[in-house]
């Protein structure tokens, strides 16, 4: 009787997992099938490359190239700001903060993490979009509001990751280095953090499929302007956040336009992801 | 003996033996569930039936606004009655239309010839597009031709039109959008020049008026309806933009604003009533009252 229900619940267990895996069959199958069509009948260099979008006129210009480089802008933004800050977090927090500290810091970056990205848009608005154009010009609505904003959302990604990898390295290397007379400092960016790289590499990587997806706090703040951003005070819109403003009103080849987009932003988004993977490996292996 | 803490009460998955009342919880839940599951899809299934005392009206996010009040009142008036307003955008309220996913839709835009033979539009009422300014703008009057060229970006700077050295934001709506394409048509013109692609462009009327009331240089479009004291609309070939010009035909940019139901059949007794309602003459003030204009009566069946 219990065998039999263990069978029953293990089985059980098995079909949900694998419909796990069927989920991102399904959603791989349809983007793919809305998506590819159109990316086949324009050729991929002329979607990708051509900067000019104006998808509801008739006979209209399917290019995602603005797109596409706004949404390099802002992630390249978003890193400018996250790593050097979120990095510099985990060190203090893995090397230097006192037990107490560190135990406060942890949970305030998963409160972090779980703030929804519309409350951070909604801030950003508030207070950095006005600051920006009263300080710097132009009309707030930027590329530098949104990779700042994503660069704060990108921090949780950042710090846990790296502040875990580093916690791993082995206590010898740091004694070592002591050993040897290095300073706290020279032991930390001498020693620590490159024992860590591929750890802080893998987190990186995942805070850039996040910046990259981001799309709600992308929408409100960076202007959605379909030029290619020639300063960072102009605004522009990424490969999501056009997604996420047109696909209400779009129908027939516009409908089509915007699922081939997110076919390349689920390109984008494997490729990150096995880069991601690929570090995490060469961690366990090192 | 150590005093009953309350915690032990609940964890009978803790006593020997099998635990009947842990599986008998099990059963409640997963009944429950069973009839959470169940009543949702007898939920899906109501859209579109005859006797339903609950429609769904779909479609433009301009519409959906009055819409709602109106369901509101109308609600107030039929109880027990359900009349839902989704406001997911023109196109998308057509597409649910067709299938009968929405009883009724909503639109901002002339129907396309193809969505034509299978829908039939009925104008609701007329909304004006309003061009607006922050309120320290000291522009107050601009030509048709003017707000084109702003548009195209021909015209970058408030100097050029009488107004302070400063770049002029740019604030579109996105493709797709019915108060996009109505703008277009009805300032750039067929075969004008395209909208500048440099311009921001914001999801919703609120999100455009949003961004103009924070921006002293911004320059953008609503529907006349949503206009708000934190905004300041132009006044276009010397008309100010209101009802009463609306309606007396001086001012130009006036759009309908649509209801769409599927052709051949009736929409069932609740989408009948609430539209006689809209259509009638309480619906129709309770509209005026909202900012727009009442549908002309001879046009009520709206071909582009």
């Amino acid at each position: 009787m219990e065998a039999l229900r263990e069978r029953l619940i293990g089985r059980a267990l098995l079909v949900v997992a694998c419909s796990v895996i069927l989920a991102l069959a399904i959603i791989t199958y349809f983007i793919f099938q809305a998506g590819l069509p159109i990316i086949v009948r324009l050729g991929l260099d002329d979607f990708l490359f051509n900067t000019r979008w104006q998808p509801a006129e008739e006979g209209g210009s399917f290019g995602i190239g603005a797109m596409v480089l706004g949404s390099l802008w802002v992630t390249l933004g978003a890193l400018v700001v996250g790593v050097p800050l979120g990095l510099a977090v985990a060190v203090f927090s893995a090397e230097l903060a006192p037990e107490w500290l560190s135990t406060l810091i942890r949970p305030a970056i998963q409160l972090l993490a779980g703030i929804p990205s519309v409350i951070y848009g909604f801030v950003g608005l508030m207070v950095l979009v006005p600051w920006v154009r009263t300080h710097l010009g132009g009309p707030g609505l930027s590329v530098l509001t949104a990779a700042i904003v994503l660069g704060i959302m990108i921090l949780p990604n950042i710090i846990s990751i790296s502040e875990d990898s580093l916690r791993a390295v082995p206590a010898a290397y740091r004694e070592g280095a002591l050993a040897l007379g290095a300073t706290r400092w020279q032991t930390i960016w001498g020693v620590l953090i490159p024992a860590a790289r591929s750890g802080i590499g893998a987190s990186v990587i995942l805070g850039m499929g996040r910046a990259l997806g981001e799309t709600m706090a992308v929408i409100m703040m960076i202007g959605n302007s379909l030029q290619v951003p020639r300063s960072l005070l102009d605004p522009a819109t990424t490969v999501t956040s056009n997604i996420g403003l047109e696909m209400a009103y779009a129908s027939g080849e516009h409908r089509e336009a915007l699922f081939a987009t997110g076919v390349v932003l689920f390109a984008f988004i494997m490729v990150l992801n096995l880069a991601a993977n690929a570090f995490s490996r060469r961690r366990l292996q090192a | 003996m150590e005093p009953m803490r309350p915690g032990k009460i609940n964890t009978p998955a803790l006593t020997p033996g099998p635990g009947r009342l842990a599986r008998r919880r099990s059963a409640l839940i997963g009944g429950a569930l069973a009839l959470l599951f169940l009543g949702a899809l007898a939920g899906c299934s109501r859209g579109g039936n005859s006797t339903a005392t609950q429609i769904t009206v779909a479609g433009s996010t301009s519409v959906t606004p009055f819409a709602e009040q109106l369901a509101e009142e109308f609600m107030r008036q039929h109880r027990g009655q359900q009349v839902n307003i989704q406001g997911i955008g023109s196109s998308a309220g057509i597409q649910a239309t067709q299938p009968g996913a929405a009883d009724i839709g909503m639109s901002s835009r002339a129907l396309q010839t193809d969505e034509l033979a299978e829908l039939e539009p009925i104008v609701i009422a007329l909304d004006a597009l309003a061009v607006i300014v922050h309120p320290d703008n000291p522009v107050e009057n601009l030509t048709l031709e003017q707000v084109r060229r702003v548009f195209a970006g021909e015209i970058a700077n408030w100097r050029e039109l009488g107004g302070p050295d400063a770049p002029i934001t740019l604030v579109n709506r996105e493709a797709g959008s019915g108060t996009r394409g109505a703008f277009e048509e009805l300032v750039m013109g067929k075969g004008g020049p395209p909208l500048s692609y440099r311009a921001i462009r914001q999801g919703s009327n609120g999100s455009v008026r949003a961004v103009v009331e924070g921006d002293p240089v911004a320059i953008g479009y609503i529907s006349l309806g949503v206009v708000s004291p934190q905004v300041r609309a132009l006044r276009i070939d010397g008309v100010e933009a209101s009802a009463a010009n609306v309606s007396a035909g001086r001012y130009k940019l006036v759009r309908p604003f649509l209801f769409v139901t599927r052709r051949g059949g009736t929409p069932g007794p609740l989408a009948t009533a609430y539209l006689e309602y809209v259509l009638g003459e309480e619906g129709q003030r309770s509209l005026a009252q909202a900012g727009l204009v009442p549908a002309p009566r001879k046009e009520t069946r709206w071909k582009r």
